[in-house]
């Protein structure tokens, strides 16, 4: 399994017990999700919609890039890789 | 952050635009169900043409319609808005049209329609209790940013995209506050500010965790330019998008205007322009979709180049409802824009403007909007700020030397 590194924005942070940033196991985004479940019941729900898709107004990054320009949910998450979770709701 | 003696006027609560729950008024810009942004709900009382008419020149004259406490005028601001609405015959006549007018917002005191949504933002941050303030921004909100807090007297702490605009940079850079500049495009800009919002707890970004107080400043270009037009709204306006805030806001403006009886009810056509290097949401509304893919922006329309639009779907929602439309134009089509206006109408536009003269022309020739009817266009922000776009094409006509020979030399006469 690959370990990576999840930022957690302020509003999941009730799930996290306030902690800005936790470590999970996956080798797909999908696969991350499912651990961060896991360990924190109830993220997943607030992270993806009823289908099982990323929400309209959740960005995901893995590393510097969007995963809605890579592979969605099954974009690749090597050992060590940084993932932020960051409300679409901002800007310009 | 103690919100007991927080005063935002009109405003009751936040309701999620999108799975409608709500929320007590508050420094949060997320729904904590669905991530969805929140809007703010009004109570509206006593808000009349006459107590309108009888307020400041300035953006406060509608305090009583914002998120705003009674008593905003009393601390220093940039006291923006009531720019003039320019009737554009010139420009009209050039494209075939009846009755056109400009809303310039070039006056504002930083030259951009983003002194209006900075004005209320700070107001919004300073009853929420926040000690800074900060934005990511295209430039055009970085001056605003950076100038309201020196007037105000408080931090500043501005990220913007490092290829900006070299005019921008120093627009922003002389009013002092912390100003970093970011090595990756707008989008990176703004996600940083996301993560930055996240861990400094007393930092407005405004368009980030302060988002749903500061968009509202933007429904005072639509309480302007139905005013200035005698308290009546326009049939058609064309408006440009970025991240959409703007196209929508002056939809609600107009709306709130028809159920508070000071404009008389009545159809009216919203347009989206946007430069085809960063069109999302002109592809998303050309087919057919209601989500917005988003894009790598690729124009010199910097102040446009968001290209993952909060509010694009939003923009759809209302375009498509009054019968618009979005358009775009090309780069080469933008710099035509700013040429036909400020050769027109003597208005000098920045880029977006020239995104929002390419669109109109673009409208009219296709048939999506009609010259007969009174049409409205903005224009966000002032040419001095993106030079490098017209540099190449504006040109004197002629050197010579100091002598009336010369000058007759030179076929000009």
């Amino acid at each position: 399994m690959s370990t990576v590194s999840v930022r957690i924005p302020t509003i999941l942070r009730t799930y996290t017990g306030g902690e800005s940033e936790v470590k999970a196991e996956g080798a797909t985004l999908r696969e991350v999700i499912t651990d961060l479940d896991a360990n924190y019941n109830g993220i997943a729900a607030r992270i993806l919609d009823d289908s099982g898709k990323i929400r309209r107004f959740v960005n995901v990054y893995v590393g510097e890039e969007d995963v809605r320009f890579a592979d969605g949910l099954d974009t690749p998450t090597p050992a060590g890789t940084q993932i932020s979770i960051i409300p679409a709701v901002a800007g310009g | 952050m103690a919100l007991d003696a927080a005063d935002l006027g009109p405003a009751t609560s936040l309701s999620c635009r999108e799975c409608g729950e709500s929320y007590e008024l508050g420094p949060r810009y997320a729904c904590e169900q669905c991530f969805g942004p929140l809007e703010i709900a009004y109570d509206f009382t006593g808000v009349t043409r006459a107590s309108i008419e009888a307020g400041p020149r300035n953006i406060w004259r509608y305090r009583g319609l914002l998120p705003v406490p009674s008593n905003v005028q009393d601390t220093p601001n940039t006291e923006p808005g009531f720019t003039r609405l320019v009737r554009a015959d010139h420009l009209a006549e050039a494209l075939g049209m009846q009755r056109l007018w400009v809303k310039d917002d070039s006056g504002n005191p930083t030259h951009s329609f983003k002194d209006r949504v900075v004005a209320v933002a700070l107001a919004a941050a300073r009853e929420l209790g926040f000690k800074v303030l900060a934005c990511p921004s295209t430039g055009n909100l970085a001056n605003a940013v950076a100038a309201a807090a020196a007037r105000a007297g408080i931090r500043s702490a501005v990220f913007v995209p490092a290829d900006l605009e070299q005019q921008k940079i120093i627009t922003t850079a002389v009013y002092g506050g912390t100003f970093v500049t970011v090595r990756g495009n707008y989008d990176d800009v703004n996600r940083l500010a996301s993560e930055i919002a996240g861990e400094q707890e007393d930092w407005a970004f405004v368009n980030v965790n302060v988002r749903p107080y500061y968009a509202e400043g933007s429904k005072t270009l639509g309480y302007e330019i139905a005013e200035q037009l005698g308290w009546r709204l326009p049939d058609q306006i064309v408006v440009p998008v970025a991240s959409g805030s703007q196209l929508t806001k002056i939809d609600k403006a107009f709306q709130e205007l028809i159920k508070l009886g000071l404009v008389e009810d009545k159809p009216y056509k919203v347009f989206g322009a946007q430069a085809t290097g960063c069109s999302p949401v002109a592809a998303a509304f050309k087919n057919g979709h209601d989500v917005v893919r988003p894009v790598k922006p690729d124009t010199i329309a910097k102040s446009l180049a968001i290209g993952n639009p909060a509010d694009g779907p939003y923009v759809l929602d209302v375009v498509r409802r009054t019968g618009g439309a979005v358009e775009d134009v090309t780069d080469a089509e933008v710099v035509e824009g700013i040429r036909l206006l400020a050769g027109t109408e003597g208005i000098f536009a920045e880029t977006a403007g020239g995104v929002t003269v390419g669109c109109l022309r673009k409208l009219v020739s296709s048939g999506a909007l009609d010259p007969e009817a009174e049409t409205v266009i903005i224009n966000s922000g002032d040419g001095l700020k993106t030079l490098d776009a017209v540099a190449p094409v504006a040109t004197p006509s002629a050197e010579i030397d100091p002598t009336l020979e010369d000058f007759r030399a030179s076929g000009l006469a």
